[in-house]
């Protein structure tokens, strides 16, 4: 594995500056995941303007299982068929775009926030602290992560909210390992010893010198989290305790399309997964790039 | 090395404890057992009396010792369903899953372990890209939406092989390979990754240089090393998926430890829940210790730098 040096004592830019060079970055970002990603941000965020049809009521005229508009029965206004109650499938798929838009980025941005305080606690303070979080790291990473998000769901009851709090419960525990172990060689660093010198407070050395230098770390670990995020939201509502009926949640649409599939109503079960692939390959590709943009030492992860 | 083994037990030891008293009191935490247990017409002295049964009314700290003296003997306390104890049909169960996970590793190895050594060995070719494109689309496409897609063809339309349940090797091909998908994406990478790191190696430019043909290099000298930390993670992938199996199992209707995971918790079966979730814990603690034992034996840095 290569370690390239990446010089992070650069003076901090300033936000202004830094906006544009995120922009400038982003030209060079992988070209179909930014498109299929801002594709789905303006479908989540333009929903109730570009859906047909009210997602959680059945369509007047149209019949239930009617079939995507190409094939015999089908209708242009429902373009892609209608569910069990006649409700209009594209609808669905584009307010639940919403659902897992919000559960992948909110859960994610739960478990990056704990995780990262906890590390950078951990690996700074050191100690008992040290010992306590990291002891809680393990035994939660010891649970498989959706053995364990399906007990809490059980437990705490369904709602998109919960399920935000569930999930980044779950899996703020990766972060705190990782963080730690980059904030137990930044606290060995020059410029960390030399702020203590100076008499700069515990909490200012933690927010001036130490989380700056872990948000790269932070923001690939993230990047990498959205895609399991929201595969872990589609598989809650799949099995009934995750996003609640009607909402429309793409891992909802699947398990109510479940009893249709022995009657080959593909496109029942087609679309929402298609959905999700998508969306989790776009995080993934973008993911993997900014991976190696920020830090080259993840390469293997 | 026996003071490192000692060390890896205790915080295994550890870790158990803090997950158990986790478990029991998000299961206490979140609501009555017992209101949701009776019917709801139940008086409160019935009530009463089904705590009192089964001893909900004592205090959390004594059920947790008690709960925990049970847990050493083997004893997960008893279902409130099926009025068995826990144990005993978690072993019934476990049978299945096992069945079910080695089926899916076997998949897994079979599928990953190939495709990332020609990966590595041509690397930057065109079979390199495909590998790298499976690995992608194992990592996105959802196992529990490729297991329907899968009835959905073999099912449905070919109807080569049957939808659910369990018998003979054909219920166990669609779940295994749904399954095992995710897992082979894995396996790729970690394979990929291995095997160009021992090729770089100097050992390898040796091999090379005595004139050794490539089928030897990489059959005999790379591929040996390459491979103790793929077979690792095939074994620790082994055990979580024989517990986290949930969704395939429920999908098709297999009768493992998942479905009934899955069933305990549509019938607030509290013991039967907590006591299926802290033995996924267990098992995962556990083989953790082995691999970093194991890890420790063949390799002296492991246990001299911690």
């Amino acid at each position: 594995m290569a370690t390239i040096a990446t010089d992070r004592t650069l003076p901090r830019r300033r936000a202004a500056g830094r906006t544009r060079a995120v922009l400038e970055a982003l030209r060079e970002a992988p070209l179909a995941a930014v498109i299929i990603l801002g594709a789905l941000v303006l479908v989540a965020i333009l929903a109730d303007v570009i859906a047909p049809h009210d997602p959680t009521v059945p369509v007047k005229g149209a019949n239930v299982f009617d079939p995507p508009f190409w094939m015999e029965g089908g209708s242009v206004t429902t373009p892609l068929g209608t569910d069990f109650q006649g409700r209009d499938i594209l609808s669905r798929l584009i307010h639940g775009a919403r659902v897992s838009l919000i559960v992948g980025l909110m859960g994610t941005l739960v478990a990056g926030s704990i995780g990262t305080a906890m590390g950078i606690v951990a690996g700074y303070v050191g100690g008992w602290a040290d010992q306590i979080i990291m002891r809680v790291t393990d035994a939660w990473l010891a649970l498989p992560a959706i053995v364990f998000a399906i007990f809490l769901a059980a437990m705490i009851g369904p709602s998109m909210w919960n399920i935000v709090v569930i999930l980044g419960a779950v899996y703020w525990t990766r972060y705190a390992r990782v963080i730690r172990g980059e904030v137990l060689t930044l606290r060995e660093r020059e410029f960390v010893k030399l702020a203590e010198i100076a008499g700069a407070s515990k909490l200012r050395v933690i927010r001036r010198h130490i989380l700056p230098n872990v948000m790269n770390t932070a923001t690939v670990l993230a990047s990498l989290t959205v895609g399991v995020v929201i595969i872990a939201e589609a598989s809650l509502s799949f099995l009934g305790v995750g996003v609640p009926p009607p909402q429309p949640a793409w891992g909802l649409m699947l398990s109510e399309a479940r009893p249709t599939l022995m009657a080959g109503q593909w496109w029942l079960t087609v679309f929402p997964g298609f959905c999700i692939l998508l969306i989790v390959l776009a995080t993934q590709l973008f993911g993997d790039w900014l991976r190696v943009k920020l830090d080259p030492q993840l390469r293997n992860l | 090395m026996l003071q490192f083994i000692l060390r890896r037990v205790a915080y295994s030891i550890v870790t158990l404890f803090i997950l158990s008293a986790t478990i029991f009191l998000i299961v206490r935490l979140t609501g009555d057992p017992v209101a949701l247990m009776a019917e709801a017409s139940a008086r409160p002295e019935d009530l009463e009396r089904i705590r009192h049964q089964w001893g909900l009314d004592r205090s959390w700290p004594v059920q947790y010792v008690t709960f925990m003296q049970n847990a050493f003997k083997g004893e997960l306390g008893k279902s409130f369903n099926y009025r068995l104890p826990v144990s005993e049909l978690y072993f019934q169960r476990l049978p299945n899953s096992l069945t079910l996970g080695f089926a899916a590793t076997l998949i897994s190895v079979l599928i990953g372990v190939p495709a990332g050594i020609i990966s590595a060995v041509k690397v930057n070719s065109a079979w390199d890209n495909v590998a790298k494109g499976v690995a992608l689309l194992g990592l996105s496409i959802p196992g529990f939406w490729l297991g329907l897609v899968l009835i959905l063809v073999f099912s449905v339309w070919l109807r080569w092989l049957p939808t659910s349940g369990s018998g003979d090797w054909r219920h166990v091909v669609m779940p295994a390979l749904a399954l095992g998908w995710y897992f082979a994406a894995s396996m790729l990478r970690l394979t990929r990754s291995s095997m160009l790191e021992v090729l770089g190696s100097e050992y390898i430019k040796l091999a090379r240089l005595k004139g050794l043909p490539d089928v030897v290099v990489i059959a005999m000298h790379a591929f040996k090393n390459a491979l103790i930390p793929v077979f690792t993670l095939a074994g620790v992938n082994l055990v979580v998926m024989v517990n986290a199996a949930v969704i395939i199992e429920v999908i098709f209707a297999w009768p493992g430890i998942g479905r009934l995971l899955y069933e305990g918790i549509f019938q607030r079966d509290f013991p039967l829940v907590q006591g299926v979730v802290i033995m996924a814990g267990f098992m995962i603690v556990a083989i953790n210790l082995v691999v970093d034992v194991l890890y420790a034996v063949i390799d002296p840095r492991i246990r001299l730098t911690r």
